[in-house]
């Protein structure tokens, strides 16, 4: 309550920089949300920090391998981009739904799904078709069942008022039962003995690499889901209902918005998101469906969507440094003789301080647009 | 037939055991999470509270060679955890179900960390109650021998049932879950009820992962847990929040989760990981039969923000 009185009554600084005021008005509104995420950054550095010369290790040598096997040479920028890419769906799968202010948190299941899909979709048409058609074929049976398996979620909220949470949190579990189920089974490749897997695909159907880079196309694919669901966001008029829904949901159904439809129409895009990410991940990396698919990726995109405040483009960055985290921990266990848990450590930490660091919005009174509007603005707006 | 097999009967039998093996550790995260959600807060985070919870057991019972010692750290581990989730969802703008996943990967990443030395030394286990010492069947017995955390979370839920409605901290966790400015009101102030709350919830849960690594399956290693911390948040749900229901409720899904080796056990083994989602099914078909578009679920603290 301090809080809003502290804010509220800014005097506009008096001057005759006026002819700047918009865009200084613009940078303060942009400038908040950056400062504050790499302030949390920093500050969860220096409290993982603490804790590594808590155990008698090098916190400076923790970083510089950080920095070296996460970013800092182009072998290990890829390796970070590759493990990026399927986070880039995986967050949209969270993203996008947060934006009408549905909680989703059983991506996995869409990925797992939609793993199994692609891969038995490609089985028949191996042989007959060309790549790029076999790969349109999977693609599209990724994001339809995944579509639908996260859809349905939706259509349980909306239609019969069930947790989204929890719901997509049991179908997640149900997904993983019947991958298994099905690769066990009917879609078991007989060849595959230890682990359990599809017929793999041969290699020439295999999605290769962005040419003149070592990252497979999934990071391509998924910068341009991202870029385009801002697009949907912010720039139409069934994101702009959405964002409205979001915000207040009886002010939209008052208004005569389609609340039903955009809850099913984003959930089951989310999904579809989720469900490409599967998708790569058996036709770029695994080449066949196999209990790999389950590795978590849906798990990490909540956290991804929720470090990018569920804006589309944040996820780009935020999956890149989430890849890089990822790609370090193998050097860093090697090198400094630590448990491979230690990026979990670091991640969490994190995690825990950058959603902390979201009670510092508001706070700062250097980024309240107000200060930095022109005076007779101002005035016409009081 | 002879003495020691009783064929089809093996099913109905394996099931019980099954569902009192598996249910322990549901009961003790669900009555946890019941406390602090009662308290209008919601912790995401009891996953990695359980796991963190499992390798303090371990690890102190390890050194102690005293299973209870393991339990009672565990508890202390899982109350701080806990106590980091209220103290944190204490300011303003902070989402609590965004800190929880975030907790569940800091309680994760941290007990892989400091549990890797724990892995190979076993752990003394926690005793059982021998109840089945009237029948001559071996499997009759095995089925009965019931483990003493089962018991304790058998009563705990009754007296948590009864706390709820009849004492004056049941009354004040319920003020405050309903209705923030209520519980201002009577001069109680709502983000230390909700911390104690949280921390409650937390220790608690920590006893189901020390279930885990001391009891069944009873040791400790990375892949200890297989979502019960999340599945119990799906369970308190479904039980309304009330205590005996989160009791009758994990002792449902454990049965339902129970079914598959009780059925391959007997030679059943077509759709054998189909019986692995039956008690996920379970719970979202009787999630579905029992919400409404038009009402909040019944019994749903007012605060809450995962019922809005």
């Amino acid at each position: 309550m301090t809080l809003q009185a502290s804010i509220q009554p800014l005097p506009p600084i008096p001057g005759d920089a006026g002819f700047s005021r918009p865009s200084l008005e613009w940078l303060a509104r942009r400038a908040e949300p950056v400062a504050i995420a790499l302030f949390a950054v920093l500050a969860g550095l220096a409290l993982f920090s603490l804790f590594i010369f808590v155990l008698g290790k090098s916190p400076v040598q923790l970083f510089t391998l950080l920095y070296t096997g996460g970013f800092g040479s182009w072998f290990s920028l890829q390796n970070s981009l590759s493990r990026a890419a399927p986070l880039l769906l995986t967050g949209l799968c969270v993203a996008l739904p947060a934006r009408l202010g549905l909680v989703i948190i059983g991506g996995e299941g869409a990925v797992v799904l939609g793993g199994v899909a692609a891969a038995a979709i490609a089985l028949p048409l191996t042989g007959s078709v060309t790549p790029p058609l076999v790969w349109l074929a999977m693609g599209i049976a990724g994001m339809v069942v995944g579509g639908i398996w996260i859809g349905i979620v939706g259509v349980l909220r909306h239609y019969r008022g069930v947790n989204e949470t929890i719901a997509s949190l049991l179908m997640a579990y149900i997904a993983i039962a019947l991958m298994n189920h099905m690769i066990e089974g009917m879609l078991r490749d007989p060849a595959s003995l230890n682990k359990p897997s599809t017929t793999p695909l041969p290699a020439e159907y295999m999605l290769g690499n962005i040419p003149g880079m070592d990252v497979n196309w999934g990071l391509a694919i998924g910068a341009t889901a991202c870029v385009l669901s801002y697009i949907l966001i912010e720039a139409t008029s069934f994101g702009f209902a959405a964002r409205i829904a979001g915000g207040n949901v009886r002010a939209a159904q008052i208004q005569g918005l389609p609340v039903g439809r955009l809850i099913v129409g984003f959930t089951a895009l989310a999904g579809g998101f989720a469900g490409l990410a599967g998708m790569v991940e058996v036709a770029a990396v695994q080449g066949s469906a196999n209990a790999s698919l389950a590795a978590g990726y849906g798990y990490t995109g909540i956290l991804v969507a929720f470090l990018a405040r569920h804006n589309p483009l944040a996820i780009i960055p935020v999956a890149i440094l989430l890849g890089g985290l990822d790609a370090a921990g193998g050097l860093i266990q090697r090198r400094m003789g630590l448990p491979d848990a230690t990026v979990l450590v670091l991640q969490g930490t994190l995690f825990v301080v950058i959603l902390f660091c979201e009670t510092l919005y508001g706070r700062f009174k250097i980024f309240n647009p107000d200060l930095w509007k022109s005076p007779d603005l101002s005035k016409r707006s009081a | 037939m002879d003495d020691t097999t009783i064929g089809l009967w093996g099913v109905p039998l394996a099931i019980l055991a099954g569902a009192i093996r598996v249910s322990t550790p549901f009961i003790f995260v669900s009555l946890g999470e019941s406390i602090t959600e009662r308290s209008g807060r919601i912790n995401l985070g009891l996953e990695g509270t359980l796991v963190f919870g499992a390798m303090t057991a371990y690890a102190v019972a390890v050194m102690t060679s005293s299973p209870w010692l393991g339990v009672l750290a565990a508890m202390a581990a899982g109350c701080l955890f806990g106590l980091l989730h209220g103290f944190i969802c204490k300011f303003p703008k902070v989402n609590d179900i965004a800190i929880g996943i975030a907790m569940m990967q800091f309680g994760l990443g941290l007990a892989f960390f400091l549990g890797k030395p724990y892995i190979q030394p076993s752990a003394p286990k926690l005793p059982s109650i021998a109840l089945g010492g009237w029948s001559s069947l071996p499997q009759v017995q095995a089925a009965l021998n019931i483990n003493v955390l089962f018991v304790i979370g058998a009563v705990l839920s009754v007296f948590l049932w009864w706390a709820f409605r009849n004492t004056r901290m049941g009354l004040i966790l319920r003020v405050v879950g309903d209705s923030s400015d209520a519980a201002r009101a009577m001069g109680i102030n709502p983000d230390t009820v909700r911390l104690i709350a949280t921390g409650i919830g937390g220790s608690l849960a920590a006893v189901g992962g020390a279930y885990l690594s001391l009891y069944y399956p009873g040791s400790w290693n990375e892949g200890i847990s297989s979502g019960q911390g999340l599945m119990a948040v799906a369970l308190v749900i479904f039980a309304r929040w009330n205590p005996i229901g989160c009791f009758l409720a994990a002792l449902l899904f454990g049965g339902a989760g129970a079914l598959g080796p009780a059925l391959q056990s007997v030679g059943v083994t077509s759709g054998y990981y189909l019986f692995y989602a039956a008690p996920y099914v379970l719970t979202l078909v009787i999630l579905v039969a029992t919400s409404s578009p038009t009402r909040s679920l019944a019994g749903a603290p007012g605060t809450l923000s995962l019922t809005k």
